[in-house]
């Protein structure tokens, strides 16, 4: 009863956004923070309502659709708009609705001074309209209006300060590399076609062990290029650059989108299509080493920008990489937690820092601020416990979260996933406490005119509520007993798969093609949940963040000239500065040689080749009928001479 | 006789315009501007009472016209023809209120813009080939005057360019009829040039199937226009007015697709398949090399004729994919193209009869002075762009997912179009929209005024119409697909596959229709 609420949710901010986009200039500012915050709030409150209903359904049924029409079809290839509810989806709405309402909320303060107050709600609005589509969508091609849509906010809202050129070729750029995804996504929803004649997500998932080869080509292909999609939107190596251009976008927009819900949709993606990625290890093992090492590439970065924005972009490029680590060695649950878990701390960490530039009147450069905590002590405070929470400290939500995935990346994974996944907690805890040592304390280097403030109580309480998330959400999930571990057996039933019979579909279909398939037994043993191991596992987790916090405070309280001297004249610390010049990479042999190519192709290939030539077969034409002309004379002597030489050409011939 | 008289009601307006007088401008406009709107209405109908759950021909009307060669004057829609019918007399509609401003001689160029109506209209309408023949080289002359004396400071240039390239092509299409009329009359005894009867009838070896198909492809592909017979629309779209910029993209380059739909693939089967790979090759090249070009245009204008040559590379690789997904697909991208290409040449008319330039660089910071202008440009790029949700998505998947089914390299190739697409427009709509207002002409630029909203609105209306729910418009074209694929099914020529279920169906359809046919066709002859 309670399920069929579900259109709901999407249409409120939808009607939202309709609403200020067209009236915002005249209705007033008031009356557009309202309309934007309280429409994403009814989406909440609706989403609550249904997850009652979900809840109070029994386990095995617990998967809802809801099909509102057929969208396009042709021939036999049909596209239903359709919502599906299940656990995972439930717990993304919750989720991105709870948090955008907090961060809707703290807009209002945020904004309140812009001149088009309206549009940017408007922009916001839509956006959550796209997020919930992608989320609930229950087909791949849904999936992706949303996919697409979010990125087109996204652009929109990269480029908000549209006067400004960094923030508009931001934009553009955000744009294209999501393209570059969305490409590889399309291809993969056309290849998932092409196998299974149709793309809707529960046909598909579960025709998924009987049509496609354990390992075989097509299911790698397949995940594959679906994994490069995912990499698009969620920031990932290669195509992660563009999210800390991103930070040219006003503040909650960052928290919003570049932090807690857009970018972990492809993390979103790549569980929900967990039986195809199971069918895949080569696939897998991919997504874990991408995840893992931009989880560490990242953080290097993040150790030494300046930009407190940007500090946190490559912090959610990093984090975002644990997802994927905890994705690639199947450990969805751990990757779901974490992203929940992160979506309250990081949303807390941008807003709080949204907070502190506009307590600085716009200063975002953590050399001009230091000793901020008297002056912004809600803002110190929350921000502070949310750091604690990313550095994986006890009992915060970050630690639960991490941990579990340290876990899994040692006992499913190997000791190099592992270890890839402790350098980078090791960079976390350094690179944040330097942010917090470096705002909040030592110091101040604020520009003597400005007067740093608290910000007024709409921005503050939506803090205190993250802050307070961040602080207990790790309950979710309290390791070492599976009984307490809420969102393990919530999300159970979505994860659950069969790989018993998908290996004997697989082998099956091998003897078929006559080929001889491999024993793979080994897969079905359940690995065993090793309680001493973990706790040694969470001790030493703890003690890494606690060495990269007691690291950041040598460097940036004890003795601030040290990071100077140390990286002085250091080729490595200036290469990790300039972010490892791929921007600068990407330019010379992509942008470059595309724009210069495209210029020859114009001026040389169409111009001058085909155009050419075109122009030259009318030109020779001319000529020779201006030659030709010659013969007609007018002449009578002329003539007749033709006509003898003529004659006797012919009588020649005819000899 | 309906569809007749809808046909040449823009004609008779021409007519009746030359008896107005020529300086009482406003009864000229409202005139013309009358006949345009009545004529869309009226085809409106058409549409309304379309049984979409037939291929055959509708609204039909056949009557002997030069009855010593078997040329009758036979007309008639169907699901491939039928939007591209509405779609003229929607853009000639919008057309006429996007010229309003026309200074220079307006009574002559709405005549000539209600001449080319017609023209257009009997293109698609036409089932004779003598008669397709006379419509196809008859919308050229008004259209050659369109952009001759309206059109810009190159004009002459362009105009004749325009015409000699199309004639060059249709002369070969000539050839290839008389051939055909001969071949027909040869095998049945019927001398006819009927396209129902012989498209029915037609049965050729592969090597002369091969020789008329590329005479037709000659023809239709300069109009289309493939890669790498292209180079006359960036001249064409530069110098013709904005109305004709609109017509050009939305109607004139959709009757080269036709033509592949009414003539290459129905009669030459065989030779249709063969040439896939060739055709798909272009495609591909054609998307790419036009995307490319795009990118660096200093134009607007010019900018958006390369991308038509991006976007009907396509259609065409949709048409050639063989399937409904991909034919499906590559007649809805028809429509959405006429629709953004079209919003986007008036989008970029209005600035320029603002500034009299076209050129990116004069522009910057537009959204600020021109803020509806802003948005309906935003809304129009992404649709032509292909973001979901608008119109452009749902044709552009439906043509790679059918080039999918025969071919995943060409799929990847073509879908990488969609990256440079993304390119192209948002790095133009940037350095003209956003960033700062640097030129100080652009200061005081109005926004769009109400008549300018009212050729722009309704296109965008119809961006989302089809984006979100094409269902009516993938409705109509299923039959008369589903029909043609019977035919050119893959299938049937692909060699170690002799007498699948297709090519089985095929040929009990044929013996029926030939009956249905004769016997028609002896009717007429009492």
């Amino acid at each position: 009863m309670l399920l069929k609420l579900t259109g709901l949710v999407p249409l409120f901010p939808l009607i939202g956004c309709i609403i200020n986009g067209f009236l915002g200039l005249r209705i007033g500012k008031n009356a557009v923070g309202l309309i934007g915050a309280g429409a994403v709030g009814l989406s909440f409150l609706t989403t609550l309502f249904i997850f009652a209903g979900l809840v109070m359904t029994p386990v095995e049924e617990r998967v809802f659709e809801q099909v509102l029409f057929t969208w396009m079809s042709a021939g036999d290839f049909a596209v239903d708009f359709g919502f599906q509810i299940d656990p995972l989806s439930m717990t993304m709405m919750l989720f991105v609705t709870g948090v955008g309402f907090l961060i809707h909320v703290y807009s209002i303060g945020y904004m309140h001074e812009e001149y088009s107050f309206y549009r940017f709600f408007a922009y916001l609005n839509l956006f959550m309209f796209s997020m919930l589509l992608l989320i609930m969508g229950n087909n791949f091609l849904l999936m992706f209006i949303g996919w697409e849509g979010v990125g087109c906010c996204s652009y929109f809202l990269i480029g908000y300060y549209f006067e400004k050129k960094s923030a508009c070729d931001a934009g553009t750029k955000a744009f294209v590399m999501n393209r570059v995804g969305d490409f590889a996504f399309l291809l993969a929803v056309m290849y998932i076609f092409n196998i299974f004649g149709s793309i809707d997500f529960t046909t598909v998932f579960h025709a998924a062990p009987e049509k496609l080869i354990y390992d075989g080509e097509t299911v790698t292909i397949i995940t594959l290029l679906l994994f490069v999609g995912a990499c698009g939107k969620s920031a990932q190596i290669p195509l992660y650059t563009w999210l800390p251009d991103a930070m040219e976008g006003p503040t909650p927009v960052s928290a919003l989108i570049h932090a807690a819900t857009m970018v972990t949709a492809g993390v979103y993606m790549v569980v929900r299509c967990n039986a195809l990625f199971a069918l895949a290890p080569l696939s897998m093992t991919t997504v874990a080493f991408v995840g893992g090492g931009t989880a560490v590439f990242a953080a290097t970065i993040g150790m030494t920008q300046f930009d407190i924005k940007r500090v946190l972009a490559y912090s959610t490029v990093s984090q975002i990489g644990y997802m994927f680590l905890a994705v690639g060695v199947g450990a969805y649950t751990a990757a779901i937690f974490h992203m929940v878990t992160h979506a309250f701390f990081k949303a807390c960490l941008f807003l709080g820092s949204g907070s502190v530039i506009h307590g600085l009147h716009g200063e975002q450069d953590m050399r001009k601020m230091g000793a901020l905590k008297d002056h912004m002590p809600i803002t110190f405070i929350t921000f502070f416990v949310s750091t604690l929470a990313i550095a994986g400290i006890f009992p915060l939500s970050g630690f639960f979260s991490k941990d579990e995935i340290l876990y899994h990346a040692l006992m499913d994974g190997n000791v190099i996933l592992w270890g890839m996944g402790i350098t980078g907690a090791l960079l976390t805890a350094f690179y944040m406490f330097r942010l917090v040592f470096m705002t909040f304390f030592g110091e101040s280097r604020v520009d003597p005119h400005v007067h740093p403030h608290e910000s007024p109580k709409v921005m503050t309480v939506p803090l205190v509520i993250l802050a307070g998330l961040a602080f207990f959400g790790g309950a979710l999930g309290i390791p070492l007993f599976h009984g307490w571990h809420v969102l393990h057996n919530w999300l159970e039933p979505v994860f659950h798969f069969d790989m018993a019979s998908a290996l004997e579909h697989s082998a099956h279909l091998l003897h078929e093609q006559g080929k001889h398939a491999p024993s793979l037994t080994h897969l079905l043993e359940p690995a065993e949940h090793n309680l001493w191991v973990e706790v040694a596992l969470m001790a030493l987790s703890f003690s890494i963040a606690v060495a990269g916090i007691f690291g950041a405070y040598m460097c940036y309280i004890k003795m601030p000239h040290l990071p100077a001297s140390f990286t002085k004249g250091q080729w490595g610390y200036d290469l990790v500065k300039n972010k490892y010049e791929v921007d600068e990479l990407y330019d010379e042999t992509i942008v470059k040689p595309t724009l210069e190519g495209s210029t020859l192709l114009w001026k040389e290939v169409d111009a001058k080749g085909i155009d050419g030539s075109v122009n030259g077969t009318a030109k020779t034409l001319g000529w020779l009928s201006n030659h030709a002309r010659t013969f007609q004379s007018g002449f009578v002597r002329n003539y007749a001479l033709f006509m003898v030489v003529g004659f006797i050409s012919l009588l020649i011939i005819s000899l | 006789m309906f569809l007749t008289f809808l046909t040449f009601l823009p004609l008779v307006g021409a007519l009746l315009l030359a008896f107005i007088p020529r300086d009482e401008v406003g009864a000229i406009k409202q005139t013309a501007l009358a006949f345009a709107v009545a004529d869309f209405l009226f085809s409106l109908l058409l549409w309304t009472n379309f049984d979409a759950s037939s291929h055959a021909m509708q609204f039909e009307y056949s009557v002997p016209w030069i009855t010593s060669w078997g040329i009758s004057y036979h007309i008639g829609l169907d699901g491939i023809s039928l939007l591209l019918y509405v779609m003229t007399t929607f853009l000639t509609m919008i057309s006429i209120i996007a010229s309003w401003d026309i200074q220079k001689n307006i009574r002559e160029y709405m005549m000539a813009f209600l001449a080319l109506s017609t023209g257009m209209l009997g293109v698609f309408i036409s089932l004779d080939m003598f008669l397709f023949y006379f419509f196809w080289e008859f919308q050229l002359v008004p259209m050659y005057l369109i952009i001759g004396v309206w059109g810009g400071p190159q004009r002459v240039y362009a105009a004749v360019k325009f015409f000699l390239y199309t004639a060059v092509g249709s002369l070969l299409m000539l050839v290839a009829i008389i051939w055909i009329y001969m071949a027909i009359k040869e095998q049945t005894g019927i001398a006819t040039t009927d396209l129902v009867f012989i498209t029915e009838n037609l049965d050729l070896p592969l090597t002369p199937q091969k020789w008329l198909f590329m005479a037709f492809f000659l023809a239709f592909a300069i109009k289309v226009p493939m890669f790498p017979f292209h180079t006359w629309l960036p001249d064409a779209h530069v110098q013709a007015p904005t109305a004709g910029s609109v017509i050009l993209a939305g109607v004139l380059l959709k009757m080269g697709t036709y033509g592949f739909f009414r003539f290459n693939l129905p009669l030459f089967p065989h030779a249709s398949y063969e040439f896939m790979p060739m055709i798909a090759w272009l495609s591909i090249i054609g998307i790419i090399y036009g995307a490319l070009v795009s990118l660096v245009q200093e134009d607007m204008k010019k900018l958006v004729a390369y991308s038509s040559v991006s976007h009907l590379g396509f259609v065409m690789i949709g048409i050639f994919a063989f399937n409904h997904y991909g034919m499906q697909g590559a007649l809805l991208q028809n429509i959405n193209h006429g629709i953004s290409t079209g919003a986007l040449f008036l989008l970029v008319g209005i600035i320029y009869d603002r500034r009299h330039t076209r050129q990116i660089s004069e522009f910057g910071g537009l959204a600020k002075v021109m803020p509806k202008y802003a948005i309906c440009f935003m809304i129009v790029a992404l649709s032509s762009i292909g973001l979901p949700g608008m119109n452009g998505f749902v044709g552009e998947f439906l043509v790679l997912l059918g080039v999918f089914q025969n071919n995943g390299l060409w799929a990847a190739c073509a879908t990488s179009g969609v990256i440079f697409a993304a390119c192209y427009i948002l790095w133009m709509f940037q350095r003209v929209m956003f960033q700062k207002l640097d030129n100080p002409e652009n200061e005081k630029l109005p926004d769009m005024n109400c008549r300018e909203m009212i050729t722009v609105v309704p296109l965008i209306v119809l961006i989302f119409w089809i984006g979100l729910y094409p269902k009516p418009f993938l409705k109509t074209f299923e039959a008369s697909v589903e029909h043609l694929l019977v035919k050119v099914h893959p299938d049937n020529f692909r060699p170690g596959k002799p007498g699948s279920g297709h090519t089985e169906h095929a040929k009990l359809l044929k013996v029926e229709d030939i009956a249905r046919m004769n016997q028609k066709l002896s009717g007429a002859k009492h």
